[in-house]
């Protein structure tokens, strides 16, 4: 039988971090996947991560797939694709199917980065071809490019559900609405503010009563559920859709861990049936370790600190570190976790109502229940001043650990400051020089620059667009305001692109000044 | 209207293999080499993959990434194969899966 040191299963964020980790400590590793392609679900990230730069902030997924990708190769990470594991057994003995071989293979320690899967919600007409998971949904457009559908209704806004809609009018579909049976929106306001600006509408505390069709979807049906979640007859939606998306959360696929004997729980904070582990990713078992979905729902730029940590941890367990060089990298790695676990959506909030900010400032109850901060809303938070000529205005109204906006102005105007997950302020003494970088930089598509005043009765805004077509410079249209409704006539008079925007076109509008504070997308005629 | 997309506002266009026949219930179609037999076919506008044994029921393509096995279907004369996780070959023989047979039910062999 085959020995190896360390067996990592799963190719994704966790596994290929872990098995990095542990291959450049000298560990003889090899990664188990049962796909074709390595990166788990990461190529299908087209966003630009959050975060800080530890963490890759405003980088996008599939980008950030590559460079791990890069890295494994150098490392000398040996990924075996198209391998099932189909069990781990007594002494660390793993059986995968390599194509139509069954192969037994053994090691002295057991990484399982394995992820998570989508969870489903029933209604009727749920099993009809043309309702998806949000995940199909990625898989089709981001890998094959293939569109979804034509008119999609999204269920769940989370942050895969508000995501996945944005990357579906990406791809030129029509998204007729988000629907939520909860009452408020559960992932990031800024993923939710972009897609509400485009106009499409939010309908909280609704799910589907119905599934229409035969042989596939022609129409879904949504109602409002009251504090029970049962139907309030007479709140009946009806819409015209070919596709029906559904983001209702992930379920840490753990399966292989209880097999193997570790102790288990039953976590919802975690999602789900997941692995009891301490703070490094070790299991009750010694020698197995757990990283990434699998050990608890959270996002790619946690799994991948949690792999780097449960590689660092596997090397130490096998003898192959000095003690000096792993407590700084088990500080290091520490510190990057918590630092992505602080803020309204840190695992230990999870399900708590938040009416404050870290600041002592009320949050927007319309971006947690339309999609968008109200106009009196606004003026409230500190990334939004009022100064002459060009300026940033910043729409960031939630804590969450994300701070790119801090590092990319060149001249210091934006600061977040130490804390990670406060909210960006302007510094008034700095001037600003109009050069873009905070606007492609911030993941949230949450920062505006503006110049509120032309002098001709005009204010400039720019933002950032990355739809197909781009308007060309002098195309008319219609600003939208962060609701999504028109709001004045707007014409397009600058567009900015460059290598360090990363796709992401800086397009400048003119509207009459009274509009400045209000327009925040652009809609050609 | 085609569901392909040529071009992307982030990704660019999208890498390819080359331009391959095969068939779909016994229908000539052309998709990409390497590509999975489910993208082919949704890009072609199938819908139903297989019905059901039990009740007859249609079903698609559901979750993409070989867990929920809705999108199996009848390749080259093999049944419940995952047609979002095999790639598609040229020539390759594709059809609709009846329960786990490629002869369709009294009641849909009209359809078919």
């Amino acid at each position: 039988m085959k020995r190896v040191d360390l067996i990592v299963i799963g190719a994704g964020p966790a596994g290929l971090s872990a098995a990095i980790e542990a291959s450049s400590r000298g560990l003889s590793t090899v990664v188990f996947d049962e796909n074709a392609r390595p990166g788990g679900q990461l190529f299908k990230q087209i966003h630009k991560f959050f975060g800080s730069k530890e963490h890759k902030a405003k980088i996008r997924g599939f980008r950030i797939g590559q460079t791990l990708l890069d890295e494994a190769g150098k490392a000398g990470v040996d990924v075996v694709l198209n391998a099932t594991v189909m069990g781990i057994y007594m002494e660390k003995e793993v059986v995968v199917r390599i194509g139509k071989a069954i192969e037994h293979i053994k090691a002295d320690a057991i990484i399982v980065a394995t992820g998570a899967s989508e969870n489903m919600v029933t209604f009727k007409g749920w099993t009809l071809p043309g309702v998806i998971g949000a995940g199909a949904a990625q898989t089709m457009m981001n890998l094959h490019g293939i569109k979804p559908g034509s008119r999609i209704l999204m269920l769940g806004t989370g942050n895969v559900g508000l995501v996945v809609s944005f990357q579906l009018l990406q791809a030129g579909c029509e998204v007729v609405a988000l629907a939520d049976a909860a009452p408020s929106i559960g992932g990031y306001g800024v993923h939710a503010a972009k897609v509400a600006r485009t106009g499409v509408p939010f309908y909280l505390s609704h799910t589907i009563v119905e599934a229409e069709g035969t042989d596939h979807v022609t129409g879904v049906t949504i109602a409002e559920v009251d504090h029970s979640f049962n139907f309030i007859p007479g709140t009946e939606k009806h819409f015209d859709v070919d596709t029906i998306c559904v983001a209702v959360g992930l379920s840490p696929m753990s399966q292989l861990l209880k097999m193997a004997g570790c102790k288990m729980e039953d976590n919802p904070k975690r999602g789900g049936q997941v692995p009891i582990i301490d703070e490094h990713g070790a299991t009750s078992v010694p020698g197995i370790f757990a990283a990434g979905d699998v050990a608890g729902i959270e996002e790619a730029s946690s799994a991948m600190i949690e792999g780097r940590q449960a590689g660092l941890y596997a090397s130490e367990y096998l003898g192959y570190i000095q003690d000096d060089t792993f407590g700084e990298g088990e500080a290091d790695l520490d510190a990057a976790l918590s630092g992505l676990r602080q803020g309204m959506f840190a695992p230990g909030n999870k399900g708590k109502v938040i009416e404050k900010t870290d600041e002592g400032i009320p949050v927007s109850t319309s971006l947690l229940h339309h999609g968008f901060v109200a106009d009196d809303e606004i003026e409230r938070f500190p990334g939004v001043t009022h100064r002459s000529g060009v300026h940033p205005v910043i729409e960031c109204t939630q804590n969450i650990p994300c701070n790119p906006c801090q590092d990319a102005c060149p001249k210091k105007c934006i600061e977040v400051g130490e804390h990670i997950t406060a909210l960006p302020h302007i510094n008034e003494d700095n001037p600003c020089i109009n050069c873009g970088m905070c606007v492609a930089s911030c993941p949230g598509q949450a920062i505006f620059l503006i110049d509120e005043d032309c002098g001709d009765g005009t204010a400039e805004i720019t933002l950032p667009y990355e739809f197909l077509p781009v308007p060309e410079e002098g195309t008319a249209g219609t600003a939208l305001s962060r609701d999504g409704n028109p709001v004045c006539p707007a014409t397009v008079v600058k567009l900015r692109t460059s290598k360090a925007f990363d796709q992401t076109v800086l397009l400048t509008m003119k509207v009459p000044k009274a509009c400045a504070m209000q327009a925040r997308f652009f809609k050609a005629n | 209207m085609s569901t392909r997309l040529t071009t992307h506002p982030i990704l660019g266009t999208y890498e390819k293999g080359p331009k391959v026949n095969f068939t779909y219930d016994g229908k000539p179609m052309t998709g990409y080499e390497g590509e999975p037999i489910a993208m082919a076919l949704k890009a072609a506008g199938v819908m139903v993959h297989r019905y059901t044994s039990k009740k007859h029921n249609p079903r698609g393509i559901f979750c993409a990434i070989g867990r929920c096995t809705d999108c199996v279907m009848i390749v080259d004369g093999k049944p419940n194969v995952r047609t979002c996780m095999t790639p598609l070959k040229a020539g390759m023989t594709i059809q609709t899966q009846y329960g786990v047979s490629a002869e369709p039910f009294p009641e849909l062999e009209e359809k078919a």
